[in-house]
């Protein structure tokens, strides 16, 4: 979780606060294709803001028209202030890193990252010492008269986010930008990117498929589907009380169990097989008494045990898979009629120590406040 | 088997390149004859070695002298170095707006328009230059059109003038000019035109500070394969040239068939070839930078 959030970093909860983007009514079509449809969203100064979604959901058509590379189809797009609207973006005080970075194959590191300046109104004497900070930020001193071909994935990724840092930009857009980078140097690099996001403190908006990257280093995440934003919030109201099915499903691993409400009050009981007991769950946004509604649970929030739990929740069933990640195991426990349950254990025993194997019956079992129930 | 496939292209090359130049470069060394071939000395391998030993005493660099004696040839070189630059950078003036909007042409358009700029090579040669008389002489198509829209009273002389040989140069060899140029821009990611702009360029300084210097082997490329063989070039300037375009191709064909001076023929020949040798060994240099490159 960013540090600035856990210091009590969020404007988007102060009515005062004043937005540094703001989406009003924004729709795009292309043709008869509907990309962004008829968006509200408000960004503040200083969030690190991730658009996360599947492919073709929007999420980079939002960010080509914050950066000026498509107009706005209908509504109107506030930056700072101003209307971007017939605003092209070499007049936008908007940069932008490309996921494929974009570096001037012609140019040295040091000419990549002046290029920006070159054309600003800096005057040339402080050009050089710009492009050192610059250097020094991404630690490329020593790349500086490097052509990009010469230098690691890694290294042109880090030059391609100083040359965009360059001009100091109000917002900086990130297009996938870790997308190819390998999963180790990835995770560094997340933290690199939040630590350079709190020293300029630069607006951050990050286009993302990968939750896991969304969640470690976004302020807020919206998640995008079809054009349209499912659910704007933090990376731990996103992950922990979704609004949607889809919003559960697509953040992280979950188990449905659909069947209907019924008691809808703080908690929400919902009937999912003849004869077993009702679940409970917390009960989520527009569930309504008598509808259909499905049960949403994180496989670490259900327990797994031998014999019969005392909980307010638990079902019997048999394990049919056990999946053994190293630090953890997650077992596959399908229940009487056919459904199944993943549970999630840390293990903190060694391997022959524990006593669940293949073929046992089990109970699974969580507390009325672990799940949610939420409408279809 | 590999050396084998290698030697072929080598054994070619030895056919059909050095063993020519080889006979050419002997012509040249040798004297001027009225004989059947017309210069003497001849190897007559039935004398033996000394037949050998003689046929090498009477080989002499006396042409080459005589080239930079007679200013003719010299001022041809000239004339035709001169000819042959103009007309690569006409070339690239017209051919690389072609290029250009043929990389940023629909992908479905771009085969029609490959097909265009080859069309034109499915005729020969000699029978488009001949075209070229029928458009640029003083009754031609040109001059009746210009005479027509009243922005000329009189025919404009264009056919022999060394204008006529640069329109006839552009034109053959604007394929030349126009592919590999075509073929670095359509791999010009348009990714950076984009960045460029993002960092502040408007359009054109975006072209000229990414689009231009990425262009640029294509256009090395280009310009080579338009300005070595212009530079030998002989039917377009004999056949849309005037009498006082000097080109050194005309030169040799009026020595070697006219004079029938095949020893002189034969050095004028082979100072060519050394003096196209140097862009040829620039052309492959920027081929291979390219290359390196692309690695």
């Amino acid at each position: 979780m960013p540090s600035d959030y856990a210091s009590g970093f969020a404007p988007w909860e102060d009515a005062d606060a004043t937005p540094l983007i703001s989406f009003d009514g924004v729709t795009k079509r292309f043709g008869g294709f509907t990309a962004i449809d008829n968006i509200d969203l408000q960004i503040y100064p200083k969030e690190f803001f991730a658009l996360l979604g599947p492919s073709g959901c929007g999420k980079t058509t939002l960010m080509r028209m914050l950066g000026g590379f498509e107009d706005v189809t209908e509504g109107r797009i506030t930056i700072d202030g101003l209307n971007m609207a017939g605003i092209p973006a070499n007049k936008r005080a908007v940069n932008m890193m490309f996921q494929s970075y974009a570096l001037f194959p012609h140019l040295s590191v040091a000419d990549n990252i002046a290029f920006g300046l070159k054309r600003s109104d800096m005057p040339k004497s402080e050009i050089q010492g710009r492009v050192d900070e610059m250097l020094r930020l991404v630690q490329l001193q020593k790349f500086a008269k490097r052509k990009p071909h010469q230098i690691s994935g890694g290294q042109r990724q880090r030059v391609a986010l100083a040359r965009a840092l360059a001009k100091a930009p109000k917002l900086l857009l990130l297009d996938e930008p870790l997308g190819a980078l390998d999963k180790k140097l990835r995770q560094e690099t997340q933290f690199e990117l939040m630590d350079i996001q709190e020293k300029t403190g630069t607006t951050f908006v990050i286009v993302t498929h990968d939750q896991e990257e969304a969640m470690t280093v976004a302020s807020r995440i919206a998640v995008m589907d079809n054009g349209l934003l499912k659910q704007v919030d933090t990376p731990d109201r996103v992950y922990e009380s979704p609004n949607s099915v889809y919003v559960a499903d697509f953040i992280g691993d979950v188990n449905i169990i659909t069947g209907t409400a019924s008691e809808v009050l703080e908690n929400t009981q919902l009937i999912w097989a003849e004869g077993a007991t009702p679940i409970t769950g917390m009960t989520g946004s527009r569930v309504v008494q008598g509808e259909p509604a499905s049960f949403v649970i994180r496989p670490e929030k259900v327990s797994i045990s031998k014999d019969e739990p005392q909980a307010a929740n638990k079902v019997e069933g048999k394990v049919i898979d056990i999946a053994y990640l190293g630090n953890m195991s997650t077992y596959h426990v399908a229940l009487a009629n056919g459904v199944i349950v993943k549970s999630q254990t840390a293990n903190n025993r060694r391997i022959a120590r524990r006593d669940i194997t293949w073929e046992d019956p089990v109970w699974l079992s969580w507390t009325d406040t672990a799940g949610l129930v939420l409408r279809d | 088997m590999r050396r084998l496939l290698i030697s072929i292209p080598y054994l070619w090359l030895l056919i059909l390149f050095l063993v020519p130049f080889g006979i050419v470069l002997k012509i040249a060394l040798s004297d001027v004859a009225l004989s059947i071939p017309p210069y003497t000395p001849q190897l007559d391998l039935s004398e033996g070695w000394t037949g050998f030993r003689t046929f090498w005493a009477e080989l002499d660099l006396e042409n080459f002298w005589f080239l930079t004696e007679d200013d003719l040839y010299w001022k041809a070189y000239l004339s035709s170095l001169k000819i042959a630059l103009i007309a690569t950078f006409l070339t690239l003036l017209v051919g690389f707006p072609i290029a250009y909007g043929m990389a940023n042409a629909p992908d479905h358009w771009r085969p029609t328009l490959m097909l265009l700029i080859i069309l034109p090579f499915w005729t020969s040669f000699l029978i488009r230059v001949y075209a070229w008389i029928g458009i640029l002489s003083n009754e031609g198509f040109l001059n009746q059109f210009l005479i027509w829209t009243g922005i000329i009273a009189e025919p404009a002389k264009i056919l022999n003038t060394d204008i006529a040989v640069y329109i006839g140069i552009v034109y053959t060899y604007l394929p030349f000019m126009v592919l590999p140029i075509y073929a670095t821009l359509e791999k010009l990611d348009g990714t950076l035109l984009e960045a460029a702009e993002d960092l502040g360029c408007t359009r054109i300084q975006a072209f000229w500070s990414v689009t231009a210097p990425l262009s640029k082997p294509g256009i090395i490329a280009g310009c080579f394969l338009v300005f070595i063989p212009a530079l030998g070039e002989f039917v377009i300037p004999s056949l849309l040239g005037g009498s006082d375009t000097l080109m050194i191709g005309k030169v040799l064909w009026e020595e070697f068939f006219s004079n029938r001076d095949w020893p002189v023929a034969s050095a004028v020949a082979v100072i060519l070839l050394l003096i196209l040798v140097v862009p040829i060994i620039l052309f492959q240099r920027n081929e291979q930078k390219q290359r390196e490159a692309e690695q």
